[in-house]
């Protein structure tokens, strides 16, 4: 189990002939992701690279291939209306990759999305989301997997099932950041922790789904024994998740925030990371969260063991009680 | 991005928003004759400000009150030939190459009206206080009741009922009202035009009655508007009002290659994929006794030239003492990385010691071309674990003693 995606979701790309779009598709193609095909506008009835049906519209797409995901790489001028062309097309998972949306256009696109209340986006400025397949061959980098899905730019060898994985648990992420997810996603599957689905919800201050929906996504998947939230500076969704987390969540959460030592007032690459008053910096955020009772990493480096002793702890409270 | 006060108040003059007359001048010599013109034009009392990206300038003496011209030169000339220094300024201060020259006016009370993004909600947020000409955060610590709140339909914007509920609980009165409701009106026009991140008018004051205004007048004093970078490829007219003389050189160069730099006053250089990633190896520096040099994320698709350009922008920051390198190879490939090293190594020259940390894509193919070029890499360290890379540059750096 997993939330979101699994190895039966069928995904569109946005952009499949763009270079960004073209190498990820292959790169998602490779790990087993059931790719359907693409859009181009104007090069409907072509084929990709791999082979992969391209069509001029999304609702051409789905029609053509029954997908019920998609993956946008189109350009940031464009890329909100693409959101809303997925949504309208009767997409449920929208995975924005692009990154450098202007904010009113995502403002927008928020509020019409409220007319697709099937319609799940991820992003803008994301690595996408994974639910990881099962290793069938090969070892690090030169693994294959099967039975998994990935919808965007990680890599997916770092990722384990919750069945390769050597304690058993498989836990879930969510992620303002890319490559600290690596991180994350890494650390855990040294230590036989598996992951039923990562989520990297993006860097920017307006977006899709954040973390208080998908922590209960996660608390209701009976396959996941845990979460981490990777947090950073600017905005209030981790002290927001954090209240939340303290009055309905049933599953041990560890939590990260980078950006300690960010000077305030000043952009750290995400366009969301900016420290703009005393309540949104990582130590407040880190504060806030021990308040509600997680269990915050100090160090990057302590990602995967914090999840680990934060799912020790859940165990023997729960084997006490 | 930012603009000056004198840049915003032009635009709000051309959205209809009242402001007291007044020019920007760039010498003592056009401050003296603006000022002139206003005392010749009526006018008792002229203010004297400084356009820097900065606060504090009221009390740094950057803000003056004259009521002469000589008053006025003596104003400018200080302002022109000296640094700015306050608690928002580097500690060397900013220079002033601009001043507004505007016309005081008598204040019988002042507001705070601004418009941002509110990102909880994923909407913009008019807000609007009573507790104006002072810094709204204090205001919404001290007494968060003071402060007035009203989201804006994204598809709508600001609608007429809600500036007028704004005004009447601010306490706008009789004839001001209407006034306060166009400005707001306009505000959130401009807003909305130029992709606005923040449009803020502090104070907005309403004068003294007098004849033709039983009311006073609602005029905008100070503003300060701060825009969307991310659209600023649809606004050209906003980019073009960008002042890069406050903008850092490395800064500016950086993002010519597409790096995203901020710098810092520490003496260990980072160089890393993604800003999340970025930010946390500046903390783990921290936490391991250090103090990071800058901020850099080259990104997910950085070329081997744009990643030698970021090594040189850090090996040319004269504080830098060590450099850290932590990439976790998604898209970016560790290789990439490896060979702009050994680029740098060959064209810039590494004479601080240097921590590698790769994992991700391609780390074995990154790790070979290290290994192959370590003659030219005498000072290079390979750390396996980011907390081990942390431990090693800090204490690369340490003084001894």
């Amino acid at each position: 189990m997993s939330i979101l995606i699994d190895g039966n979701t069928k995904v569109i790309c946005q952009g499949i002939t763009g270079a960004s779009g073209a190498f990820h598709t292959k790169g998602c193609l490779d790990y087993g992701t059931r790719m359907v095909g693409g859009t181009t506008p104007g090069k409907g009835g072509q084929k990709d690279v791999n082979g992969l049906p391209i069509f001029d519209t999304v609702a051409d797409a789905v029609e053509g291939t029954g997908a019920n995901a998609t993956m946008i790489f189109v350009p940031p001028p464009f890329a909100g209306d693409a959101i809303l062309e997925a949504a309208a097309a009767g997409i449920e998972v929208i995975c924005a990759i692009t990154e450098g949306i202007p904010t009113q256009d995502m403002i927008r696109v928020r509020a019409a999305l409220t007319d697709f209340p099937n319609a799940h986006l991820i992003g803008p400025n994301c690595p996408g989301v994974i639910t990881p397949g099962k290793r069938v061959a090969g070892e690090g980098a030169q693994a294959t997997f099967q039975g998994g899905c990935k919808i965007g730019i990680m890599p997916g060898y770092i990722h384990t099932a919750r069945e390769d994985a050597s304690t058993g648990r498989a836990i879930g992420v969510i992620s303002r950041s890319g490559t600290l997810t690596y991180e994350a996603v890494w650390q855990c599957s040294e230590r036989g922790i598996g992951q039923t689905t990562c989520v990297g919800i993006g860097g920017d201050p307006v977006k899709g789904l954040n973390f208080i929906e998908l922590l209960g996504m996660f608390d209701q998947d009976p396959d996941t024994d845990g979460v981490i939230m990777i947090g950073e500076i600017g905005g209030s969704d981790e002290a927001d998740a954090a209240e939340w987390i303290q009055g309905n969540m049933t599953k041990p959460v560890a939590a990260f925030i980078a950006g300690r030592t960010a000077p305030p007032g000043k952009r750290m690459g995400h366009a969301g990371a900016i420290i703009g008053g005393a309540d949104d910096t990582a130590d407040a955020k880190m504060t806030r969260l021990r308040e509600c009772g997680i269990l915050v990493a100090e160090s990057p480096a302590d990602l995967g063991s914090s999840m680990s002793a934060a799912l020790d702890l859940a165990e023997a409270t729960a084997s006490t009680s | 991005m930012k603009i000056h006060e004198y840049q915003a108040r032009e635009l709000l003059a051309n959205a209809t928003v009242p402001v007291p007359s007044g020019a920007m001048v760039e010498t003592v010599d056009a401050a003296v004759a603006e000022t002139k013109d206003l005392l010749a034009g009526g006018d008792t009392l002229v203010v004297i400000k400084a356009q820097v990206h900065a606060g504090g300038r009221g009390k740094a003496g950057f803000v003056k009150l004259v009521r002469s011209v000589e008053e006025a030169r003596e104003a400018a000339e200080f302002m022109l030939s000296n640094r700015m220094v306050s608690p928002q300024t580097p500690p060397e201060g900013l220079e002033v190459t601009r001043l507004l020259v505007a016309a005081g006016v008598d204040i019988d009370s002042e507001f705070y009206l601004a418009i941002t993004v509110d990102r909880a909600n994923g909407t913009n947020t008019l807000i609007a206080s009573a507790e104006g000409g002072v810094e709204i955060e204090k205001v919404a610590e001290e007494t968060p009741e003071k402060i007035i709140k009203e989201p804006l339909d994204p598809r709508l914007g600001l609608q007429p009922w809600q500036a007028r509920k704004v005004a009447f609980a601010v306490g706008f009165k009789g004839k001001q009202v209407n006034q306060a409701v166009k400005t707001m009106l306009a505000l959130a026009e401009l807003f909305r035009s130029t992709d606005a991140s923040l449009v803020e008018i502090n104070p907005l004051i309403v004068t003294p009655p007098d004849e033709s205004n039983p009311d006073g007048r609602v005029l905008a004093i100070d503003a300060k508007f701060n825009f969307d970078d991310n659209a600023l490829f649809r606004h050209r007219d906003i980019a073009a009002l960008a002042d890069l003389s406050e903008t850092d050189a490395s800064e500016r160069r950086a993002e010519e290659f597409g790096l995203s730099y901020v710098a810092l006053d520490g003496n260990i250089g980072c160089i890393v994929n993604g800003a999340g990633l970025a930010m946390s190896t500046m903390d783990i520096i921290k936490l391991h006794g250090g103090e990071p040099a800058n901020f850099l994320d080259v990104g997910g698709s950085a070329t081997e030239e744009a990643v030698t350009e970021a090594f040189r922008i850090i090996l040319g920051d004269d504080k830098v003492q060590g450099v850290l390198v932590n990439i976790f190879g998604g898209i970016m490939q560790c290789d990439t990385i490896a060979k702009a090293i050994v680029n740098a190594a060959g064209t810039v020259g590494f004479e601080v010691p240097l921590v590698v940390r790769l994992e991700g894509t391609n780390v074995d193919a990154a790790r070979e071309i290290l290994r192959d070029a370590k003659q030219e890499l005498p000072t290079m360290h390979a750390a396996t674990d980011l907390t081990e890379a942390a431990r090693m540059v800090c204490s690369a750096v340490a003084v001894p003693g």
